[in-house]
C-alpha cells in the first residue's frame, strides 16, 4: 500500500495569503461596515466639524416657529418639533449613543466572559454559584431595577447609564458563555491540552475561549443596538441621559409620538442607528468567519 | 443473468457541492443473486454506501445518478415516490451502522416493531402483529421477548439493539437485506453473535444479504461473494475463496496485506529489567459517581508494570475500563484509591509542579485525530506548542524543531502552515505522535490510535509508531480494542474485563496460550481474513 500522505500533490503553502487579514482583505462585505463605522466614528469626534456641514451647526440653536419643518435650505433632514436642526442632532448624538452602545457592551462582555468561563470550565459548586446569581439578574425586572440604580445614583452621564445597562444585559450573554465553554470543555483537544500538562491559562486562552467565543461574538454585536435603543427606553421614561444630552435615543423617544406629522424626525436617527447595528452585525459576522480557519478560502 | 435481484449498470453518482461536481461513484456494474450473502469491501470515501443508498433512492437532492439500477426486473431510477415507498421497507430492508441510533428513542421497541409489521401487513391485528413481533425478537435471539417489548432502545445494549434492528428489517420479509456497517459500532464478542443472528436471517427471509463493510475479517466470515470497491469504482468482483486464496488485483493484494496479523515480528527479548518500571500501576481503583448517587466502579484494583522500552498493549471491549487507565495516569479521572507511579515518583503525593514535570514526560496519542488537535492552530503550532510551554524554546529553534518532527512522521516541512481540517484522518494522526514525541517521552500513551482509521492507513500508522519507538526507546501503553493490532506492535498484553485485569504477560503468552476464558473467547470471537478458518470456527460454535 502507498502511503496516503505521499499521494496527494504537495503545495507549497504561502502563509502570508492565508492569514486573518490576507482573507478580510478581499471582502466587500469588510469593507463596507468599516467604512460606516469610520464615518460615523468621525462624527462621534468631530461633531462640530460635520454638523457645520449645512450652515446650522449649532443643535440647540431652535426656531420654535420653524417646528416639525420637513426637509428644506440649510436643514437637509428638516427639523424637530422645538424647530432644532434634525441633521446636526443626528451628528451631534453619536458620540453618546455609540459610547453607550460600545461602553455597555464591552463591560457587558468582559463580565459575560470572565464569569461564563469560569462557570463552564470549573463546573461544580462554582457553576451552581454563578448560575444562581445570573439567574438573580434574569429574574429581575429590567426597567425597575434600572429606576431603582438611575434614580439612587442621582447623577445621569453616558457612563453611569451605559454601565446600568451592562449591569443587566451581562447575565444573558454569560449564560451563553458558559454553555459555549462547557461543549468546548469537553472537546478531545482540550482533554490532549490537559493531558500535555499545559498551564491553565494557556489551556483557557488558546483552546476554550477561542473556539467557544463565536457566538458570544454574535450576539454581542447585537446586544450594541439593542443596548443604544434600550438607553432611548430609559430616556423616554425619564430616566436616561436628559436634555441638554443629545442622543438618537432621546431623538427617537420624542419623535415617536409625533411620527404620523413629522416623519422625518423619526426616519432620519432610525437610518443611523440602523446603519451602525448593520455594520456591527456584518463586521462580526466577517471576522468571525476569518478567525475560524474553516471559514477561510 | 435475469434472476439477480438487484442489478447496477453503469451506476455512476455525482454530487454538486458549491459548483463544483464531485464523483462519488463511477460505472459500477455488479449484481446481487438470490439465497447468497454479498459484501461490498472498501475503504472510506470508497463509494459503498452511496452505492446502496441509489438503490433505496435515498441519495440527496445534491446527487445526480446515471446509469440503470434494476430490482426485480424494475428500473429504480424511475419509480415514483410512492413506488420507492413500498419499495423499500417491503421488499428492500435496510440495517444501519449505529444501532441505537436508528431506534427512536422515545417508543418502546414492541410499539416500534408492531408497527412496522402492521404497516407492511395491514391484515394482522394487533395481537397477531404481537405475536409476531414476540417470534422475530425470539428469532433474533433477544432474552424473555415478552417483557422486553416494553423497554426502550436505551435500556438494551447496542448489540441487542442492533438485533432489534435485524428483527424490524426482517419484519416483512424482504428480497433483500442491506446491512451498511451493521457491527462496526459493536465489541468483537457482540459482533460475532451479530453477525451469527444476520446469517441465520438467511434461512428465515427468501432473499438475499447484501453485507456493506470495511472490516476484511467480517467478509471472510459471512460472505458468499465480494465486491472490492476504491474511490468509486469496483476493483475486483470474485468468489470469497477466490479473492482470499488468488486476488487479481493489486489493490486487493495490498488491501489483504494491510490487515493487522499477529505473529509478523520477531519476539524482542525481554529479559527481566532492573531499575524503575516506566510506569507502574498500583491496586489502582477508580470509581465515577453517576446520576443519583450511584457510582460505577471503571477500575476495579488494577496492578500494571510498564518496563522502559516496551510497548505494552491494553486489550479490552468497550467499557472494560482499559481507557480510564490511561486518563488516570494522565490525570484526566478521578483516582479513588491506589497510586500511578511514572519513572518511580507518584503522582497521587506529589506536588503539583512535580506532577506537571512528570506528565511533560508523557506523551499522548488520543483515539479521534480530528478531535484532538486544536482547529484553530496550524499543525506546526500544534506540533511545537509542548516544547514551547515547557521547554520554553522559541523562533527559529522551535521552527526547526518542527521541522524536524514533521520529517520524523513523514510528513513534508511545508505543511506546518495548514491547519487540521485540511488534512486527511492518517495524516492528523501523524501529527498526534509528532506532537507526542516533541518531547522526547519516556512514556508514551496511545488511545485507539488508529481505530478510526482505515485498514490501509492504520498500517503504515502503526508502522511508524513502531519504528519511533525502537529509534526512541519510549515505554508505551497501547490501549486497542483490536487483538489483532495489538499483536502486531506489543512486546506486552494485559487483557481487561469489568474493570478488572483478567490476564497479563509476553504477546506470545497470552496471545498463542491464553489462560482466562474471557481472553480465549476474545481471540475466538476477533474475525480472522480467512473464509476457511471462519467456516471452521462457525461450525464449532453450532455444535458447541
Amino acid at each position: 500500500m502507498t502511503d496516503q500522505v505521499l499521494v496527494q500533490p504537495i503545495e507549497e503553502d504561502t502563509l502570508a495569503g492565508r492569514g486573518v487579514w490576507a482573507t478580510v482583505r478581499r471582502r466587500v462585505l469588510f469593507w463596507v461596515p468599516l467604512t460606516v463605522l469610520a464615518v460615523l466614528l468621525l462624527l462621534a469626534l468631530f461633531p462640530g466639524w460635520v454638523g457645520g456641514w449645512f450652515g446650522n451647526p449649532d443643535p440647540r440653536a431652535c426656531d420654535i416657529s420653524a417646528s416639525a419643518r420637513p426637509s428644506s435650505h440649510g436643514h437637509p433632514f428638516g427639523q424637530d418639533l422645538q424647530g432644532c436642526d434634525v441633521y446636526a442632532n443626528v451628528v451631534h448624538g453619536a458620540r453618546a449613543s455609540l459610547a453607550v452602545g460600545l461602553m455597555c457592551t464591552l463591560v457587558a462582555l468582559v463580565i459575560a466572559v470572565g464569569v461564563g468561563t469560569i462557570a463552564g470550565y470549573v463546573g461544580g459548586w462554582a457553576d451552581s454559584v454563578l448560575a444562581r446569581l445570573t439567574d438573580v439578574f434574569l429574574g429581575f425586572p429590567f426597567l425597575l431595577g434600572a429606576i431603582v440604580v438611575l434614580n439612587s445614583l442621582g447623577k445621569r452621564s453616558v457612563l453611569s447609564v451605559a454601565l446600568v445597562l451592562a449591569l443587566f444585559s451581562w447575565p444573558a450573554l454569560a449564560r451563553m458563555v458558559r454553555t459555549t465553554v462547557r461543549a468546548t470543555r469537553d472537546a478531545e483537544y482540550v482533554q490532549a491540552a490537559k493531558a500535555m500538562g499545559f498551564p491553565t491559562t494557556r489551556i483557557l486562552s488558546h483552546y476554550v475561549l477561542p473556539n467557544s467565543i463565536g457566538p458570544v461574538l454574535a450576539v454581542a454585536t447585537l446586544t450594541v443596538g439593542g443596548v443604544i435603543v434600550a438607553e432611548s427606553t430609559l430616556t423616554f421614561l425619564g430616566l436616561g441621559l436628559r436634555a441638554p444630552s443629545i442622543s438618537w435615543g432621546l431623538q427617537l423617544a420624542t419623535a415617536q409620538s409625533r411620527f404620523q406629522q413629522a416623519p422625518h424626525t423619526l426616519i432620519y436617527p432610525g437610518i443611523f442607528l440602523a446603519a451602525t447595528v448593520l455594520s456591527l452585525i456584518t463586521l462580526g459576522d466577517v471576522l468571525r468567519d476569518a478567525v475560524n480557519p474553516k471559514g477561510r478560502s | 443473468m435475469k434472476d439477480d435481484i438487484l442489478r447496477f449498470e453503469d451506476l455512476t453518482v455525482d454530487f454538486t457541492v458549491g459548483g463544483t461536481t464531485h464523483r462519488a461513484v463511477d460505472n459500477v456494474s455488479f449484481a446481487v443473486r438470490p439465497g447468497e450473502v454479498l459484501a461490498v469491501v472498501g475503504e472510506s470515501g470508497s463509494g459503498k454506501s452511496v452505492t446502496s443508498l441509489a438503490a433505496l433512492g435515498l441519495l440527496p437532492s445534491n446527487a445526480t445518478v446515471g446509469g440503470r439500477i434494476s430490482f426485480g426486473g424494475e428500473d429504480v431510477l424511475s419509480m415514483s415516490r410512492a413506488e420507492l415507498t413500498t419499495l423499500r421497507g417491503r421488499r428492500i430492508a435496510m440495517i444501519f451502522q449505529d444501532p441505537v441510533g436508528a431506534l427512536d428513542p422515545v417508543f418502546t421497541i414492541g410499539s416500534q416493531l408492531i408497527e412496522m409489521i402492521r404497516a407492511h401487513q395491514p391484515a394482522l391485528s394487533r395481537g397477531q402483529a404481537r405475536e409476531r413481533a414476540i417470534e422475530l425478537l425470539r428469532m433474533v435471539e433477544i432474552p424473555e421477548p415478552e417483557s422486553r417489548l416494553k423497554y426502550y432502545p436505551h435500556q438494551l445494549s447496542g448489540g441487542q439493539c442492533q438485533r432489534v434492528m435485524i428483527a424490524v428489517a426482517v419484519a416483512c420479509d424482504p428480497e433483500l437485506l442491506i446491512a451498511d456497517e451493521p457491527t462496526t459500532a459493536l465489541d468483537v464478542t457482540v459482533q460475532q453473535e451479530v453477525l451469527d443472528v444476520l446469517l441465520a436471517m438467511r434461512s428465515e427471509i427468501s432473499g438475499a444479504i447484501m453485507i456493506i463493510t470495511h472490516d476484511m475479517g467480517v467478509v471472510a466470515d459471512v460472505a458468499d461473494r465480494v465486491v472490492v470497491m476504491r474511490k468509486g469504482s469496483v476493483v475486483e468482483t470474485a468468489d470469497v475463496h477466490e479473492l482470499f486464496d488468488r486476488p487479481t488485483q493489486p489493490y486487493t493484494q495490498a488491501l489483504l496485506d494491510a490487515v493487522p496479523r499477529g505473529g509478523l515480528r520477531d519476539d524482542k527479548p525481554s529479559g527481566p529489567t532492573e531499575g524503575t518500571p516506566a510506569l507502574s500501576v498500583e491496586d489502582l481503583v477508580v470509581e465515577y459517581r453517576g446520576r443519583r448517587g450511584k457510582t460505577v466502579l471503571a477500575v476495579d484494583h488494577v496492578n500494571l508494570a510498564l518496563n522502559p522500552g516496551e510497548i505494552t498493549g491494553l486489550v479490552g471491549e468497550s467499557g472494560s475500563g482499559k481507557s480510564t487507565i490511561g486518563k488516570s495516569v494522565l490525570g484526566l479521572a478521578p483516582i479513588t484509591s491506589g497510586e500511578v507511579r511514572v519513572d518511580g515518583r507518584a503522582l497521587t503525593t506529589a506536588s503539583s509542579s512535580v506532577v506537571r514535570r512528570t506528565r511533560s514526560r508523557i506523551g499522548v496519542v488520543f483515539q479521534n485525530p480530528a478531535g484532538s488537535l486544536n482547529p484553530r492552530a496550524t499543525i506546526g503550532q500544534s506540533i511545537g506548542e509542548p516544547l514551547a510551554v515547557h521547554r520554553g524554546v522559541r523562533g527559529g529553534e522551535l521552527r526547526g524543531r518542527v521541522e524536524e518532527l514533521l520529517d520524523s512522521v513523514e510528513l513534508p516541512r511545508g505543511w506546518a502552515g495548514r491547519y487540521p481540517h485540511e488534512l486527511s484522518g492518517g495524516q492528523r494522526q501523524r501529527v498526534s505522535i509528532a506532537r507526542a514525541i516533541s518531547l522526547d517521552p519516556g512514556l508514551l500513551i496511545a488511545d485507539e490510535p488508529t481505530s478510526a482509521l482505515d485498514v490501509s492507513v492504520q498500517a503504515t500508522v502503526l508502522e511508524l509508531l513502531r519504528s519511533l519507538q525502537d529509534r526512541l526507546h519510549f515505554a508505551c501503553l497501547f490501549i486497542s480494542h483490536d487483538l489483532a493490532v495489538v499483536d502486531q506492535v506489543c512486546d506486552r498484553v494485559a487483557v481487561m474485563s469489568h474493570g478488572k485485569l483478567v490476564e497479563q504477560g509476553t504477546r506470545e503468552a497470552v496471545l498463542r496460550a491464553p489462560q482466562d476464558p474471557y481472553t480465549i473467547r476474545l481471540l475466538a470471537a476477533a474475525p480472522v481474513p480467512d473464509p476457511r478458518e471462519q467456516a471452521h470456527r462457525r461450525s464449532l460454535r453450532l455444535v458447541g
